[in-house]
């Protein structure tokens, strides 16, 4: 017994057929879709390491079911921009050099980018508010955040 | 993202070729498995570590491929060797490719650990550059009936001096081997005339990382590929009595259970088929509870069977200096460090394929030829047929389970002679990756005016088998055969850079430890240096001295005092000779702490800033300002993002973390159970970088992490008066301490 799920995934209509939609939207992303900017790290919504947009909103996507994403529009991180065309979050990213195994890297872009859409410009703090809730292993917050600053800088 | 293609005809194109040929496809496409037996790429590419082929390749356009048994553990080291390499042949750096920690194409130049990629194996990789530049210099030479000395290199080119074209490397070299050895007397380029090396180059990998098309190794795939998810027992040492997997097969997607000994998988053709088989899996196990009483863990630390005790460092007699009725003062204290656990931000994962007898692996391992022993010696095969290709996962910071996700996967396609995936959860990953063993050391001083003239110190520290493996779960689990852990370098650090005149260092070696060691950043050295420059603090204050000044004068060593001289210009530090101990509800404090790492390499100098909440006993770290000679820096940018990870990720050790357990499992499974740092807790890192181009490089990637803690607590007690002494650092630690005084 499959079942179909529509959905927009970075702008394109998107049709997926599985076996259970409640499966997480992060795997169906990640290895239906063949998305993997959307990282897997905890899987209990701890981290954000999952993180994409639905409807414009910062969703933690590895508890959040598939089907709660029919008839919505997703963006990951693929959707955000690309090398040739980057986001300023991403352009951000690469001139701060804000990465180092950059797992988290894709949360803290798409919580980022969530943020930046409600809070022109943040300070500092605001920032490290809004980015509480994600976590880096790495200890590259404080690239992060003037990664952060730049963009919202850059997007005016 | 560059995929490297592993291509039969890449191997095979002309006589001798031995090159990796690049495709720049999209990454989200499937990795198609390597179509050539492991014996026969070997056959075509040397891995010797004293040939010139191990390491470097060009092909005929010209373009170097560098074959780096070490691996870029997300520390930005794949740029950096690309810059030395790319330096030491005079090609431009888009003209390097490097491949990394592939047992069937890269030397083994050892664990990629102990802050050794670029100081051992980068420079085994330019020595090998220098060689080729060399060699190719003498080939075109003789084309252009020159002296050598009239020849220079530039641009992937051998030039004349004076002038004019060249003759490209292509020409001379393009898709042939080189066929001589390293030649460890060939020069090396002067560093005065360096273009590449030194500067801050942008990070090969982050516009990838940042865009989602680089490929962890959670994102590899291959055709037909399954996805398996390991049940592991309620408690460490359960074994599997009986499984009813009924209710698991009727999960669609469902292929198989699979068990061996107390190994229990479910592996089915989806991912979210494998995790709802898997928890629907009905295992009996036997009960276990063998680990000692948590609460107790320091007195079970110190009771441990002793395997033998080893002088680490002596001179003099501090028997005579620590008599009773002399003159000097005898102080002791007891510090002692939790256990850790790496909490990498992506739990392990791994790839594994059986075909035909042979078996290749990808993994995120920090050791693959390593790794490729275990599985050999855990399934029964041999070596060669197996080979370990190397994809970044997330970073490690140490021997975290890359490699027991690695044998699940390889145990499980063995078993089902299909490709297998197999992710770890995060419970399995904090519950189940080696620990940071508990580390217990007793100091002893004497006193005399401002002088030590006696120190002792002995570390409480587990015993270390012959070999570098770990022991790999599936294999435990399995009752496949395993080699036992090592723990790491952990007796490094107790060693003292200061020059009093009776010392005794000791490492009391025990042969056993509650959970499962390995190393994790910094292993030994942040706990032995956080109980060595806790101390000399407290008798620097015993000694009535500063203790930045008291450190200067226990010094004789020119470059750590050069080092200890740029950190005071740097925090502006203020001499003192008492703690401040302030009384306000938050009262705030500075310390310091020092390193020569191992005695024998890079030097670091930290001073802390803390504020103390004086009601709830929570400790904020400010701001850390750190000094760092490393010798020669190849990219300051990428050394900077090393000492700033270091600081964060040290303090988030040092003030929260620690493993829990009861008697028959670990208990911090999940981010909620074991916290880290979060954003509003982070310092300010301000830094210093000390570059000394004619030098040798020497190791970052740990250094910075082994002053952290002792400075933290230097400035707690310069803030409150009180001596932390146990890591973490809690709040309910700060509180008692607060009463206490
Ligand atoms: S993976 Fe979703 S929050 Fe951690
Ligand atoms: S960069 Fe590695 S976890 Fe953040």
């Amino acid at each position: 017994m499959t079942t179909t799920v529509n959905l927009r995934v970075n702008g394109k209509p998107t049709k997926l057929t599985v076996d259970d939609p409640d499966m997480p939207l992060l795997l169906a992303l990640r290895n239906d879709l063949d998305l993997h900017g959307a990282r897997f790290g905890c899987g209990l919504a701890q981290c954000g390491a999952c993180t994409v947009h639905v409807d414009g909103e910062a969703v933690r996507s590895c508890s959040f079911p598939l089907s709660a994403a029919a008839g919505k529009s997703v963006t990951t991180l693929e959707g955000l921009g690309t090398e040739r065309k980057p986001h300023p979050l991403q352009k951000a990213f690469i001139d701060e050099q804000a990465a180092q195994c950059g797992y988290c890297i894709n949360g803290m872009i798409m919580q980022a980018a969530a943020f930046l859409k409600k809070t022109k410009r943040p300070t500092e703090e605001q920032i490290k508010t809004a980015l509480a809730d994600n976590l880096c292993r790495c200890g590259t917050h404080l690239r992060i955040v003037r990664a952060v600053k730049r963009a919202s800088e850059a997007m005016g | 993202m560059t995929r490297i293609e592993f291509s039969r005809r890449g191997f095979l194109a002309t006589s001798g070729a031995i090159v990796v040929s690049f495709a720049a496809a999209p990454a989200a496409a499937a990795m198609r498995p390597p179509a050539a037996r492991p014996a026969a790429e070997a056959h075509f590419k040397t891995v010797a570590l004293d040939q010139v082929d191990g390491f470097v390749a060009v092909d005929a356009a010209g373009n170097v491929t560098i074959f780096s048994g070490k691996v870029d553990l997300g520390t930005g080291v794949r740029t950096a060797i690309t810059q030395i390499a790319a330096e030491e042949l005079s090609v431009p750096l888009d003209r390097v490719r490097v491949v990394q920690g592939d047992t069937a194409l890269t030397p083994d130049q050892g664990i990629t650990w102990g802050s050794l990629t670029i100081q051992v194996g980068g420079m085994q990789i330019r020595q090998a550059c220098a060689t080729a530049r060399e060699l190719l210099v003498g080939r075109a030479a003789e084309r252009l009936a020159v002296a050598r000395e009239e020849l220079t290199t530039r641009n992937g080119a051998v030039v004349r001096r004076s002038g004019g074209k060249g003759v490209p490397y292509a020409k001379l070299i393009g898709d042939r081997r080189f066929e001589t050895k390293v030649d460890a007397a060939a020069p090396l380029k002067d560093p005065a005339s360096y273009t590449v090396v030194g500067r801050p180059v942008r990070r090969l990998d982050i516009p990838g990382k940042v865009t989602g098309t680089f490929v962890y190794v959670q994102d590899f795939k291959l055709r037909g590929m399954l996805h398996g998810r390991v049940l592991r027992p309620p408690a460490l040492k359960a074994t599997l009595q009986s499984v009813d997997d009924g209710k698991a097969r009727r999960v669609p997607g469902y292929v198989a259970t699979v068990r061996k000994g107390s190994f229990l998988a479910a592996v089915a053709t989806s991912e979210w088929a494998a995790i709802k088989g898997m928890m629907a899996l009905e295992p009996t196990w036997s009960s276990w509870a063998g680990l000692p009483e948590s609460g107790k863990l320091w007195e079970h630390v110190r009771g441990s069977r002793v395997a033998r005790d080893e002088a680490l460092q002596t001179a003099g007699d501090t028997a005579a200096a620590m008599r009773e009725g002399g003159t000097a003062k005898v102080m002791s204290a007891t510090y002692d460090f939790a256990i850790h656990t790496h909490g990498s931000i992506g739990p392990s994962c791994a790839v594994a394929d059986f075909t035909g007898g042979r078996l290749t692996v990808w993994t995120a391992s920090q050791a693959t030829h390593l790794l490729r022993q275990q599985l050999a010696n855990m399934l029964s095969l041999k070596a060669d047929d197996i080979r370990c290709v190397y994809l970044e996962g997330a970073g490690c910071y140490g021997r975290n389970a890359h490699e027991d996700a690695a044998a699940d996967a390889a145990l499980l396609a063995v078993e089902l002679g299909r490709p297998v995936r197999v992710q770890w959860s995060r419970a399995d990953e904090h519950g189940w990756d080696p620990k940071g063993p508990p580390t217990l050391i007793d100091m002893r001083a004497a006193v005399d005016g401002g002088d030590v003239v006696g120190w002792e110190s002995m570390a409480f520290i587990p015993d270390r088998p012959k070999g570098f493996a770990v022991t790999l779960v599936a294999a435990e689990l399995a009752g496949l055969p395993k080699d036992e852990a090592f723990p790491g370098n952990v007796h490094q650090g107790l060693a003292i850079p200061y020059a009093f005149p009776n010392i005794k260092a000791t490492a009391r070696w025990l042969a056993e430890t509650p959970l499962k060691p390995s190393w994790i950043r910094t292993p030994g050295r942040m706990q032995n240096t956080f109980a060595n420059e806790s101390f000399i603090d407290e008798c620097a204050t015993v000694a009535g001295v500063d203790p930045l000044d008291f450190r200067r004068r226990n010094l004789k060593d020119a470059r750590g005092l050069e080092m200890l001289e740029r950190l005071a210009k740097l925090a502006d530090w203020k001499p003192r000779t008492a703690a401040r101990a302030g009384d306000g509800d938050v009262a705030r404090g500075r310390g310091v702490a020092y390193t020569k790492y191992e005695l024998v390499r890079t030097y670091v100098g930290i001073v802390a800033d803390v504020a103390v909440d004086r009601k709830t006993g929570k400790i904020r770290v400010e701001r850390c300002f750190v000094a760092h000679d490393c010798g020669q820096i190849i990219n300051p940018d990428g050394l900077r993002n090393q000492i700033e990870g270091n600081v964060v990720q040290t303090v988030s050790r040092t003030l929260i973390e620690e493993v829990t357990f009861d008697r028959s499992a670990v208990t911090s499974i999940d981010w909620a159970t074991y916290p880290i740092l979060t954003f509003p807790d982070v310092p300010d890192v301000v830094i210093d970088l000390i570059d000394r181009p004619a030098e040798k490089p020497w190791g970052a990637g740990e250094p910075t992490a082994a002053v952290v803690p002792a400075a933290i607590a230097n400035a707690v007690f310069d803030a409150t008066g009180v001596r932390l002494r146990s890591v973490p650092f809690r709040p309910e630690k700060v509180l008692a301490g607060l009463r206490a005084a």
